[in-house]
């Protein structure tokens, strides 16, 4: 963070103040504005973050606590794994031996920071970007989920389950950022057929839920020292981050991705330059724009409605409706003996 | 083999239905990549999950207007020259498990729908374990030539 972007950035109490405070919903963290404070209710429906890249320094204190605050559900994998088949195809990945490695998504990290220094408008710009999970309104890392393990719940919250997930990685390959993270070694393939299916158990980011279900905040935002995050209900959390982004003359990311996500970036200079800028790969999450994966099945969806009433309609039609004359005896029509 | 009463291309559409349902429905799983199934010559799209998704999607809509057309036959008519197998009464059963589960877990991939996560493990599992049973059900069936659903009594 540059005192060049801390002039466009927007301190919390003068922006809650140009806001007329934000909703009753709307969740400050830290001491400050105590009487604003509240604690996100089951009632609030679907929850949001918003993340004002304008204020985080990148001190990493939210990647320390995100670990603190989520130690007892990390892996403690048994070695050694499993032989698997075929074992040039299904490999294990171990990341016990490296679990204080925090500059990219790993089982035991679920939140990274990327830096960034970009231009813009002829100004210099030094970013931080808190990285994990974006919360998909509609997660195809959970809809695509052969075993149910991975579910978004009613509060905004997508959470793999430890003990269902098999760790074949889909929920990796089907998210658009490719979040979750696997670790061999642990989970429900283990006493399954560990040579044959599963390969370990996914992790990443659940929001802290252990936190919110006791009114809490998640533990990345509440250690912040810059207040970079909000968190609240989605409607006011959008109202609030394009207000935001007004005052800023900034950018958002997160309102239309993949269909929508309950993380929302307000950024000073666009994501296509943050995109650009950013180290990506395996771990390490671009910032593109993301098209809906889930619209065509959405699309379908439609079509498996219409398909029986079609049915229905051709059957009163009569398409079809003759049987042949076989009086009961077998081995006589031809039409069908290539049948199973 | 036992011939079938009804029109040969409904029993036709029907089984391809069901066996494009089931191999799309087990490619849900990620196991083309891991025995290179993907790698067969023409079936590398086995290991793009949303094509073999979508693919279900498709073959499941199919499914749907040949149960929808049988049954309006059924009720109209068909029950009245027909009687159900017993392998084929349990067949229906099942299908129907399979349709019902399948159809929640399209509802629940839809966007603004949240189902309790229980449910979606039970629907999940149900669906997957059906899938199991009608292989076995069918494969006794096919055993014992009794493929057809029903007769003429
Ligand atoms: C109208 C009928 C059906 C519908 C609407 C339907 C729909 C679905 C859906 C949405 C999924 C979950 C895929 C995902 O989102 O990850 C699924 C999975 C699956 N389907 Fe179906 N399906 C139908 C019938 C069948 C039939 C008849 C079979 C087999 C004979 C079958 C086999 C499977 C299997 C093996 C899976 C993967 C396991 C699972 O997710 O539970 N499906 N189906
Ligand atoms: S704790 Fe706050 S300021 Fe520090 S890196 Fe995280 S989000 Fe940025
Ligand atoms: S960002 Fe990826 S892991 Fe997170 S909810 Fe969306 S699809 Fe799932
Ligand atoms: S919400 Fe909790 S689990 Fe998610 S990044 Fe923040 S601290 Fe980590």
């Amino acid at each position: 963070m540059t005192k060049k972007n801390r002039k466009v950035g927007v301190s919390r109490r003068g922006f809650l103040k140009t806001l007329g405070v934000g909703g009753a919903g709307m969740l400050i963290p830290s001491g400050a504005l105590a009487a604003q404070e509240r604690v996100p209710q089951p009632s609030d429906g679907e929850l949001a973050t918003l993340l004002d890249l304008s204020k985080c320094i990148g001190c990493g204190e939210c990647v320390s606590a995100c670990r603190e605050s989520n130690a007892a559900k990390f892996p403690e994998p048994k070695k050694p794994f499993p032989e698997m088949i075929p074992a040039s195809r299904a490999k294990p990945e171990d990341w016990s031996d490296k679990r204080d490695l925090d500059g990219r998504l790993t089982p035991y990290n679920w939140l990274f920071l990327q830096n960034v220094e970009v231009v813009y408008k002829g100004e210099e710009y030094d970013i931080n970007i808190p990285r994990r999970c974006m919360h998909c309104q509609n997660p195809p890392c959970a809809n695509m989920c052969p075993f149910g393990a991975a579910n978004k719940h009613e509060n905004g919250i997508t959470r793999i389950y430890d003990e269902l997930c098999m760790g074949g990685a889909k929920c990796r390959n089907v998210c658009p950022w490719h979040i979750p993270q696997r670790q061999s070694g642990v989970g429900l393939y283990l006493d399954l057929m560990p040579s044959l299916a599963g390969n370990g158990v996914m992790y990443k980011c659940d929001r802290c839920y252990q936190l919110l279900d006791k009114g809490e905040l998640p533990a990345c935002i509440s250690v912040c020292p810059e207040d970079v995050q909000t968190i609240g209900p989605r409607h006011e959390i959008v109202a609030q981050a394009k207000a935001l982004a007004n005052k800023m003359n900034g950018f958002i990311y997160g309102l239309e991705e993949n269909g929508g996500t309950n993380t929302i970036y307000v950024s000073p200079v666009p994501f296509d330059l943050l995109n650009k800028a950013v180290d990506k790969g395996k771990g390490k999450p671009h910032m593109k724009q993301v098209a809906d994966v889930m619209a065509d099945e959405t699309n379908l969806a439609t079509a498996t409605l219409i398909a029986p009433v079609a049915g229905i309609a051709a059957g009163f039609l009569g398409l079809g409706a003759k049987l042949m004359k076989i009086a009961g005896s077998s081995g006589e029509s031809k039409g069908d003996s290539d049948e199973s | 083999m036992k011939a079938r009463p009804y029109p040969g291309w409904i029993t036709r559409l029907f089984i391809f239905a069901m066996t494009a349902l089931a191999a799309t429905g087990m490619m849900q799983m990620p196991l083309a990549k891991r025995y290179f199934i993907s790698e067969i010559p023409g079936l590398s799209w086995t290991a793009d999950f949303f094509i073999v998704h979508k693919l279900h999607y498709i073959f499941a809509i199919l499914l749907l207007f040949v149960v929808a057309l049988v049954v309006v036959h059924w009720l109209r008519d068909w029950r009245k020259q027909l009687a159900l197998s017993t392998l084929g009464r349990t067949r229906v059963i099942i299908l129907g498990g399979l349709i019902i589960s399948g159809c929640l877990r399209v509802f629940r991939n839809l966007p603004n729908v949240t189902l309790n996560p229980d449910i979606v493990v039970t629907i999940e599992w149900v669906h997957l374990a059906l899938t199991m049973v009608m292989g076995g059900v069918a494969l006794a069936a096919l055993i014992r030539k009794q493929s057809a659903y029903a007769r003429k009594p």
